[in-house]
């Protein structure tokens, strides 16, 4: 049995104390009530570095109380997955703690296999009708979430109230509007649980099957056997790539790339019949492949191409570039689709019997079902819809700071969802009856300390597991997306561990993309760095996006700190044919621009030469 | 060319001219080096005296009678008189020999292999390649007689002689005695090979023999020849290649504190010390180790099965013609082993379902 710190042994940093108070009050691990004691000292508690890197601002705490029902639900009480329930989470010092849990009487789980067999059939089944109508309902939401209209508190309530015979107030409005759109955001995240579960199933059960096979079968193979696949995901780059052609092809590309700000670029593009022609084109793409966010969209420092000009404008630039040395800036999709049977059927043609051939086609083929929305659900939910929401938020909080609650429109994520409701109560109370919010004088104080608190956070180092590890994981999702495993565990503790960053030289990270090769690193830690690679560099960032694709065209190898085989520079790479290290950890503190770096995306290995 | 077809049996044919059909005339090992010519697998090259040879070596030699014909009298169970017998034969033929017209032939094929070589009196390997493949166990029969570096018409004729007489080992006499072998099944054909002079040479199984994975390709390598690999006298340079994609998934580099080069005066080769910085030295390179894979995996494909293969960097040779497979057998470890139950053709949710109540272990 594999022992990690005591979840209960962590003891506020100086100057945090009550922090717990940022965070829903369900999320602290607590020596009051024994029964919960005992549970949370005996479970394994990891820390999802994937999603989140960073402390959790208490805001966007909004998004893992999100998951924390849906996954969870969708296992446990809608398709009844046999041996676990949900994923049960926690907070220490902003960081999230995730655990799966399972069921643990077997005749509990005898009895809701007929169940799930039911239910998760149906799903499988019906997999292209359900998945249709599915995007149907995102996009609706997404409608809704767009048309929603924050009222602004005017000092007088217009006219048309009275002569409408309305009978409800502009400051009505608002509660009801910050309910709408957390709700919406809620239920966004409802459907992006809807398949997932199933679909992360069907594909971490197939790598099963291949990798029991072919126990030294690197896992980027298996996957490459699902390549190739429509996605939208790539969509957005698509759209910069002909852009590009269109530019050159109406001769404007000088116009295009002759500053790096858009506003100068837009400016003289105006000026120009042929500018007008290429941005009005331009127009009719922002919506929606503009909503692609320059990170993951988890955040809401995040923000999107239609906010953040300059990155397209700089993929645009590149591709022109490229396009003028005479490169081909397509993606290699015969290629990849031709690489992907051939390793498809070699494979296969080893297999022992006919019986394991079949099997395998069956998992294949489930597989190739389940993939495209396995990508395309992040398109919709975590780009499309969240850029729309964050705003929406910006627009509440430039309400609360225009009545002295914050006093900046970021200052916003340092409240809880629901203590912005509270606040807009304070809000909208006040504006009815003519005094000052009470809040004016209480949130600015508090939301200076918790800034300071999260500061405290950022440099706190997070274990990467707390509690007592089980002897099996069922969960599907802590199995494809978190790769826990002993090894895993042991190999992100022992970097943390180590006294001298300075001196570490090896790396280890989940293979991404094979190949080997040597060069000059270069750190991006956001997609506005990017614009800093030279060609040839090694990019080393905290994870990649679909923003970051135009950086994959001047790169000879990826690694990223978080993200498994699945992740985007993971795709990217092995479609580009180059080395990709993902998951390493800490890459990006530990490696600096200009280091010299040895990538083997082969085995996963960074080797820095000091 | 189908060298059975003719009416008259060839008594020396070169590596290139044998195919899987001539078996009985020339052996298991040398017939196996044809079949991977025909593959397009790179071997050294060479010659063998084939079975016909054999049989007209002991014809013109007039020792025919002599070795085959008492033997009924002997006790399968008197190792002393078996060892006598053994030596008796083996320096009978060992000591006669070879008709002047026979030797020059064998002269003549090695002046040529001198030839395609470029090295005048090129060293060889002699070799026994037995043909009684209903032998049970491949080492008793002599196939096993293998003489390195030899040079010169003169030693390889007495080699030659000493392959042919591994033929009576005692325990392949008590073996027939007991069996009751008709004489015209015992014979034995001899292969003469260019000496691979390797830099770097080692083995290679076109599956992983740690468990068995087919996908993968192990390969085992040291500088000089490959005896320190095969006998196990060094922890040799690991690597595995992933079958399907040609890439190094796996590399350990071991600390190698010898390797067999050969001794120049007295042709043979012999263990020497590495120099301690040379130890931890990769002792091939990648592109050799997937090229090595290429070859294994064409090997492979060839016979239809898992192989076990030994292979050599010629230090004489240029980069891109210098990699050479020496030897090629089926594996046997994990080939014999029986195959584990085949589990009937799952659905997918079923396998879904099967695997999620299994989970996966983390400690």
């Amino acid at each position: 049995m594999t022992k990690f710190p005591n979840p209960h042994d962590f003891k506020s940093i100086p100057g945090t104390e009550g922090w717990e108070r940022m965070y829903p009050y369900q999320y602290r691990f607590v020596t009051d009530d024994p029964e919960r004691k005992e549970y949370e000292e005996k479970t394994l508690w990891f820390n999802d570095a994937l999603h989140y890197p960073e402390p959790l601002c208490p805001f966007d705490t909004i998004w893992d109380e999100a998951w924390y029902l849906a996954l969870s639900q969708y296992n446990n009480r809608i398709f009844m997955v046999p041996p676990v329930r949900g994923v049960d989470h926690r907070i220490i010092n902003g960081y999230v703690y995730i655990s799966p849990v399972p069921v643990t009487d077997p005749k509990e789980i005898e009895a809701r296999v007929p169940h799930f067999m039911e239910r998760a059939g149906y799903y499988f089944k019906n997999w292209d009708a359900l998945e249709e109508k599915w995007k149907q309902k995102m996009k609706n939401t997404i409608e809704e979430v767009a048309a929603l209209r924050i009222p602004v508190l005017a000092d007088m309530e217009d006219l048309s109230v009275v002569t409408d015979g309305v009978g409800e107030s502009k400051g009505f409005h608002l509660l009801k509007a910050y309910d709408d759109l957390i709700n919406l955001g809620l239920k966004c995240w409802q459907y992006h649980f809807e398949f997932l579960n199933l679909g992360y199933a069907a594909y971490v059960f197939f790598l099963d099957f291949v990798q029991k096979k072919f126990p030294s079968m690197p896992v980027q193979r298996v996957t490459q056997m699902i390549s190739g696949i429509d996605v939208i995901m790539y969509q957005p780059d698509e759209e910069l790539k002909k852009l590009a052609r269109k530019a050159i092809e109406l001769g404007i590309d000088p116009v295009v790339t002759f500053s790096k700000e858009w506003k100068e670029v837009e400016a003289a593009l105006k000026k120009l019949p042929k500018g007008q022609q290429w941005l009005a084109e331009l127009d009719s793409k922002r919506d929606p492949w503009f909503y692609v966010s320059t990170g993951t969209g988890w955040y809401h420092q995040d923000r999107c191409w239609n906010d953040a000009m300059n990155v397209p404008l700089s993929g645009i630039t590149t591709y022109i570039q490229k396009i003028k040395q005479g490169a081909n800036i397509d993606r290699p999709i015969a290629q990849v689709r031709a690489e992907r049977d051939r390793i498809t059927a070699e494979y296969r043609a080893l297999m022992e019997s006919d019986a394991d051939r079949k099997t395998f086609d069956e998992l294949l083929g489930t597989a190739k079902t389940v993939f495209p929305y396995v990508e395309n659900h992040l398109f919709y939910v975590e780009h499309w819809f969240h850029s729309i929401f964050w705003n929406k938020v910006r627009e509440v909080a430039a309400i609360l700071q225009q009545h002295g609650i914050i006093n900046e429109v970021e200052d916003v994520w340092y409240l809880r969802r629901d203590e912005i409701k509270q606040a807009l109560w304070d809000v909208v109370t006040a504006w009815a009856t003519g005094v000052k919010p009470r809040g004016s004088k209480t949130w600015p104080a508090e939301i200076t300390w918790r800034k300071g608190v999260m500061q405290k956070f950022r440099e706190w180092s997070a274990p990467p597991a707390l509690g007592v590890a089980p002897e099996v994981i069922q969960e599907p999702f802590t199995i494809v997306l978190w790769g826990v495993t002993n090894k895993s565990l042991a190999d992100w503790s022992s970097v943390q561990n180590s006294k001298d960053p300075g001196a570490i030289t090896d790396l280890k990270g989940f293979a991404g993309s094979p190949g080997l090769v040597e060069g000059k690193a270069r750190v991006c830690r956001t997609v506005d760095e990017v614009s800093e690679l030279q060609e040839g560099e090694i990019l080393v960032a905290p994870t990649t996006s679909p923003s970051w694709a135009p950086a994959f065209a001047k790169i000879k190898a990826c690694v990223t700190d978080v993200g498994g085989v699945m992740s985007h520079a993971a795709i990217v790479c092995r479609e580009y044919g180059m080395p990709a290290v993902v998951g390493t950890g800490h890459a990006t503190k530990i490696i600096k621009s200009g280091m010299m770096l040895r990538v083997d995306g082969s085995t996963g290995a960074v080797t820095i030469a000091r | 060319m189908n060298l059975l077809a003719n009416s008259e049996l060839p008594e020396l044919c070169w590596f290139q001219d044998i195919d899987k059909s001539a078996l009985a005339l020339v052996g298991g090992k040398v017939s196996s080096l044809g079949e991977l010519i025909h593959a397009g697998v790179r071997v050294p090259p060479g010659f063998a005296l084939t079975t016909a040879g054999f049989q007209r070596f002991l014809r013109e030699g007039g020792i025919e009678r002599a070795l085959f014909a008492p033997g009924a009298d002997l006790d399968p169970e008197d190792i002393r008189a078996l060892e006598e017998r053994s030596l008796a034969l083996r320096t009978m033929i060992e000591s006669t020999p070879f008709s002047s017209e026979l030797e020059d032939r064998i002269a003549e094929f090695y002046r040529k292999l001198s030839v395609i070589c470029c090295l005048p009196a090129t060293p060889v390997a002699v070799r026994s390649s037995a043909t009684s493949e209903d032998l049970p166990g491949a080492s008793f029969a002599g196939q096993q007689d293998t003489y390195l570096w030899i040079r010169g018409v003169d030693s390889l004729l007495s080699h030659i002689r000493r392959c042919m007489g591994s033929l009576f080992t005692a325990r392949a006499i008590a073996y027939r005695a007991r069996m009751g072998f008709a004489r015209e099944q015992i014979a034995i054909s001899v292969g003469v090979q260019k000496m691979a002079n390797s830099y770097t040479a080692g083995v290679m199984f076109t599956l992983d023999p740690a468990n068995g994975d087919r996908s993968v390709i192990a390969i085992d390598s040291n500088f000089g020849f490959g005896e320190s690999v095969v006998s196990g006298e060094v922890t040799p340079d690991h690597f595995l290649v992933n079958k399907i994609s040609l890439d190094v998934i796996e590399r350990t580099i071991s600390r190698k504190e010898i390797c067999y080069t050969v001794d120049p005066h007295a042709q043979k080769s012999l263990a020497q010390d590495v120099p301690f910085e040379r130890q931890t030295v990769q002792s091939i390179l990648d592109e050799e180790v997937v090229e090595l894979a290429r070859m294994g995996k064409q090997i492979e494909r060839q016979y239809g099965r898992p192989m076990d293969i030994e292979w050599a960097v010629d230090k004489d040779l240029p980069a891109g013609g210098n990699i050479f497979i020496l030897q090629a057998r089926p594996e046997t470890v994990w080939s014999t082993k029986k195959a584990a139950v085949v589990e009937a053709p799952a659905s997918a949710l079923d396998h879904i379902l099967q695997a999620m109540l299994t989970g996966r272990r983390v400690s």
